[in-house]
């Protein structure tokens, strides 16, 4: 490396420190409304620094909310982003693993139908998705918040791509222990996937978390609102305030769990990111 | 590429597939297919009937200026967030690779507006520009400039493009701190002896070896702008004002939900089909070069 | 304990026939290396007799059953891997008892076994060490190690010592036989290196382009090659090859590249005039009087090794590579012209078109 001193050093750290200031900022400003008082938030400018409403607007938000106690449409987040990372992974790791360690007939079909759902995103099928969808009796339910989320290329690739480097001998010293497919997936493919599987679930539950158009569609109640969408109905309309320090209160709330899930999980969260991409 | 090494099982790989495959048909295909469907059909009015009007939809479509427009704002929307975000961490991924110590500070610093959801991104935007409370919408008043997305259609773009970016910031950062990350310092350091700039340097060796990542973000970026910015556009805007950030993605649902214009809307996802067929065909020949080069 | 016994064994891919029909019983207990080039088909034959390829025609037997068609964990074999193949999330102890614990066995019966061949292995300590932990020799004994618990009735090894460095594998190669010898398991050996075969084997399998050339002793291939293919892979430096023409009388050898070869007596009578290519081991010669000598090395390049000499050129005159291999520091120079006398029984001819043998002089 052609280490720089003097002003380059210090120019490098500026322009870093200035980067993550605007990228903090709308994180900190919101951290601020969530700890001061409506009366703050109305009348401009806002404060600089964190008032001290930040437990009672927490506890407004989490237990009476706007329409719904948030604490329900965190639960409903959870349940939709653990439902789709878990549900994701089991269907395409059992989809992968046919595919790469079979030879059956309808093979190649199975390969392009999965291969096709990567150009098929919700948001081009949104409306014949949302009547299948609804003709199933799905609209408000958990179910329909995640099965139509949870047939996914991507992983049904990482995982093709992981067990072609699994060398062939591992399977040929497995067959000769006696272990016949289903032992191989479960012994020694499963666990050696691990990390692979860690890494892919931080990616998913992000993925799963972060969800907006779909279940803005599915669910009609407020009660099965998941967070990102039901903070749309908490913002203050042209004839209504709103409670903005609650709403604030609702974002960081639905911000926390991948934000910490990225952050304590860094080394996964980047390798599944680059993995996911290859 | 393919296994030398298989188990032979009859029925086990159709259950093993099967889960993935049922999905794929009810939720993919199926609506897919159903979309191609309804794009050849006008209901009418009241969604008691239906007539077939083939490429009807379609040509009515093109001939529509709003549609027409929503073609340009996404463009231009697109472009804009590409452009922002990408070259904003290009220089944050530089300067991290520059520096020694603290690198991993500031990555997790930078990392994490990825986690956060565009919804909530855009509930935040709007939180600081928002005409009546907002903190630096009242700062620029302090200033003299007035302003009010809710009315003025450019500052509406303006604040989309921005969320839009800042959400997409980290996840380029982290593709070009690789990518610099894996070009061998060894070429860096011979291009320094050999007497060029920090400047030179950057733009005759670095850069052109990070062009695989480029490309790779260009298509990445374009896709994030097309899809998944709905939570912004809708929280932020709802496509106004005036339909000055409807996106195609959001005029799909707006027809389609709000307007209960079923065949239209239809049309309009058989279009994206095949704006995401493209997209995905680009991607996928691009990551067969990356890979020899 | 089994026999193995092959016949007519065939494999194809398709069209393409890789196996041309083999023909081999190894006796209980035996050692049977299988060598050959790159491709020849051994690596194919060792992992159909593992049950991990299918057979395309002809049969195996072990210890009397047929096991075409039987799985390869039903076969009572173990096998190790040229790349060792061990499970990289098991500890020692797990890569060991894997197969064990598949098969059902109690507990303490797994653990008596794995402990018994760790400890004939020196892995005792290394248990609960994971692969990746490993020295490539370490690496090496666990996958013999997983072999040995089994008790199998036979032993597959597939190239199992070319991942080592040329130190370990001389070592591991004493170990391996010895522990055959001391287990008393029939083995196949599949390797491509000469020198393995030739120390290890109770009998070799010569390959070359999916047939067995020659199936004996090891002895008896390097003093009898069957063939010019074997003839020139066994043996190192390679044999020389001449082409010639028996006399007519049958008491010499005309070289087609000019000159000849006296033989003592009449011993060629009947194959007077016949077109042969005569093979001369570069250590089967040594340096004669003028009167004595059959042929004359014109030295072009000599390299000494110490323990004795190799001199490179022509016979009869410049051209032919030729080599020799002289005892000690013998006193030869470039453009020397050294008259040789072949040992007894040392010159061997093959048929010209065919390459087969037809006798040793």
């Amino acid at each position: 490396m052609v280490e720089k001193r003097g002003i380059g050093f210090f120019l490098t750290h500026a322009v870093l420190i200035l980067g993550i200031a605007v990228v903090g900022l709308p994180i900190y400003l919101t951290l601020v409304g969530s700890t001061v008082t409506q009366q703050d938030i109305i009348q401009p400018p806002l404060p600089l620094v964190p008032g001290p409403h930040l437990v009672k607007n927490y506890s407004d938000a989490l237990f009476s909310g706007v329409n719904v106690p948030v604490m329900r449409m965190l639960a409903n987040s959870m349940v939709m982003a653990l439902g789709i990372a878990i549900g994701k992974i089991v269907i395409s790791i059992l989809s992968a693993y046919a595919i790469v360690y079979f030879r059956f007939p309808f093979r190649m079909f199975a390969f392009w139908t999965i291969f096709i759902t990567l150009m098929l995103p919700v948001e081009v099928r949104i409306v014949p998705t949302f009547e299948v969808a609804a003709d199933l009796g799905l609209l408000n339910s958990y179910a329909g918040l995640t099965l139509p989320l949870i047939a996914s290329a991507t992983a049904t690739f990482l995982f093709r791509q992981f067990f072609l480097t699994v060398p062939d001998e591992l399977v040929e010293a497995a067959r000769i222990d006696g272990a016949g497919p289903v032992r191989f997936f479960k012994d020694i493919l499963l666990p050696l996937s691990r990390t692979n599987i860690a890494a892919l679930f931080v990616i998913l539950f992000i993925f799963g978390w972060n969800q907006y158009l779909w279940p803005l569609l599915i669910t009609t109640e407020p009660e099965m609102n998941t967070i990102v969408v039901g903070i749309k109905q908490m913002l203050p309309t042209a004839d209504d305030w709103g409670n903005w320090p609650v709403t604030m209160a609702t974002a960081m709330l639905a911000m926390i769990p991948p934000v910490f899930v990225v952050v304590v999980m860094q080394r996964l969260f980047v390798k599944g990111l680059i993995e996911t991409e290859k | 590429m393919e296994k030398r090494v298989t188990f032979s099982h009859k029925a086990l790989p159709y259950l093993l597939v099967a889960p993935q495959l049922v999905i794929t048909f009810v939720f993919f295909l199926w609506p897919a297919s159903q979309a191609i469907w309804q794009s050849l059909f006008l209901p009418d009015p009241f969604g008691l009937s239906s007539e077939f009007v083939g490429l009807e939809n379609f040509r009515f479509l093109f001939g529509d200026r709003y549609y027409l427009e929503s073609f340009t704002t996404t463009a231009i929307f697109s472009l804009a967030v590409t452009a922002l975000s990408m070259s904003s961490a290009l220089l944050l991924a530089v300067m991290a690779d520059r520096v020694i110590r603290g690198a991993t500070a500031y990555k997790t610093l930078l990392i994490w507006p990825y986690a956060v959801a565009p919804a909530i991104a855009g509930v935040m935007w709007l939180f600081m520009f928002n005409p009546s409370i907002g903190l630096i919408a009242y700062y620029l008043k302090f200033l003299g400039y007035n302003w009010n997305h809710v009315l003025n259609g450019g500052e509406a773009m303006f604040l989309v493009v921005v969320a839009a970016s800042w959400k997409q910031i980290s996840y380029n950062f982290l593709f070009f701190l690789a990518g610099l990350q894996a070009i061998p310092k060894s070429l860096i350091e011979a291009a320094a002896i050999d007497g060029a700039g920090r400047t030179y340097r950057f733009w005759t060796i670095i850069f052109p070896l990070l062009s695989p990542t480029t490309f790779f973000l260009l298509v990445v970026n374009i896709v994030y702008a097309f899809f998944e910015t709905f939570g912004i556009i809708h929280t932020v805007t709802a496509g106004g004002p005036e339909r000055s950030t409807t996106i195609l993605v959001y005029k799909i649902y707006a027809d389609g939900f709000v307007g209960q214009d079923l065949g239209s809307s239809a049309a309009q996802s058989v279009i994206l089909m095949v704006v995401v067929a493209i997209l995905t065909v680009v991607q996928f020949r691009f990551i067969e070069r990356r890979v020899h080069y | 304990m089994a026999e193995i016994k092959l016949s007519d064994l065939r494999k194809s891919y398709g069209r393409t026939e890789v196996l041309h029909g083999i023909d081999l019983e190894v006796a209980d207990g035996e050692f049977i290396v299988i060598v050959g080039p790159s491709g020849c088909g051994k690596s194919t034959l060792l992992r159909m007799v593992a049950g991990l390829e299918t057979v395309t025609a002809g049969s195996i037997e072990i210890a009397g059953r047929a096991v075409n068609d039987v799985e390869p964990k039903d076969r009572d074999i173990a096998m190790v891997f040229q790349t060792y193949a061990l499970y990289p999330h098991m500890s020692v102890f797990g890569n060991m008892a894997y197969g064990l614990k598949i098969a059902g066995l109690s507990k303490s019966e797994i653990d008596e076994r794995v402990q018994k061949a760790a400890r004939m292995l020196e892995l005792s300590e290394l248990l609960e060490r994971k692969p990746r932990q490993l020295s490539g020799g370490q690496r090496q004994r666990v996958a013999m190690g997983r072999a040995i618990v089994r008790d199998p009735s036979a032993f597959l090894f597939d190239e199992p010592l070319s991942n080592l460095d040329a130190k370990l594998r001389v070592q591991m190669r004493l170990e391996i036989k010895q522990l055959q010898r001391s287990l008393g398991t029939t083995s196949l050996y599949v390797t491509h290196d000469q020198v393995e075969a030739m120390t290890l084997a109770d009998r070799l399998v010569v390959m070359n382009a999916g047939v067995a050339e020659q199936i004996d002793t090891p002895i008896s291939v390097y003093e009898h090659p069957a063939s010019t293919f074997v003839a020139g892979f066994i043996g190192s430096p390679a044999m020389n090859f001449l082409n010639a023409t028996v006399g007519s009388n049958g008491a010499s050898l005309d070289l087609t590249e000019g000159g000849s070869i006296a033989l003592e007596a009449a011993e060629l009578a009947k194959n007077g005039g016949r077109d042969v290519v005569a093979g001369i081991r570069p250590e089967h010669v040594e340096t004669a009087s003028s009167e004595k000598a059959q042929l004359t090395l014109h030295v072009t390049a000599v390299e000494t090794l110490g323990a004795d000499t190799l001199a490179h050129g022509g016979v009869n005159g410049p051209g032919t590579g030729f080599t020799v291999r002289l005892a000690g520091t013998a006193k030869v120079q470039e453009g020397d012209a050294v008259p040789l006398a072949i040992a007894p029984g040392a010159l061997h001819l093959f048929e010209r078109d065919s390459g087969r043998r037809i006798a040793d002089v």
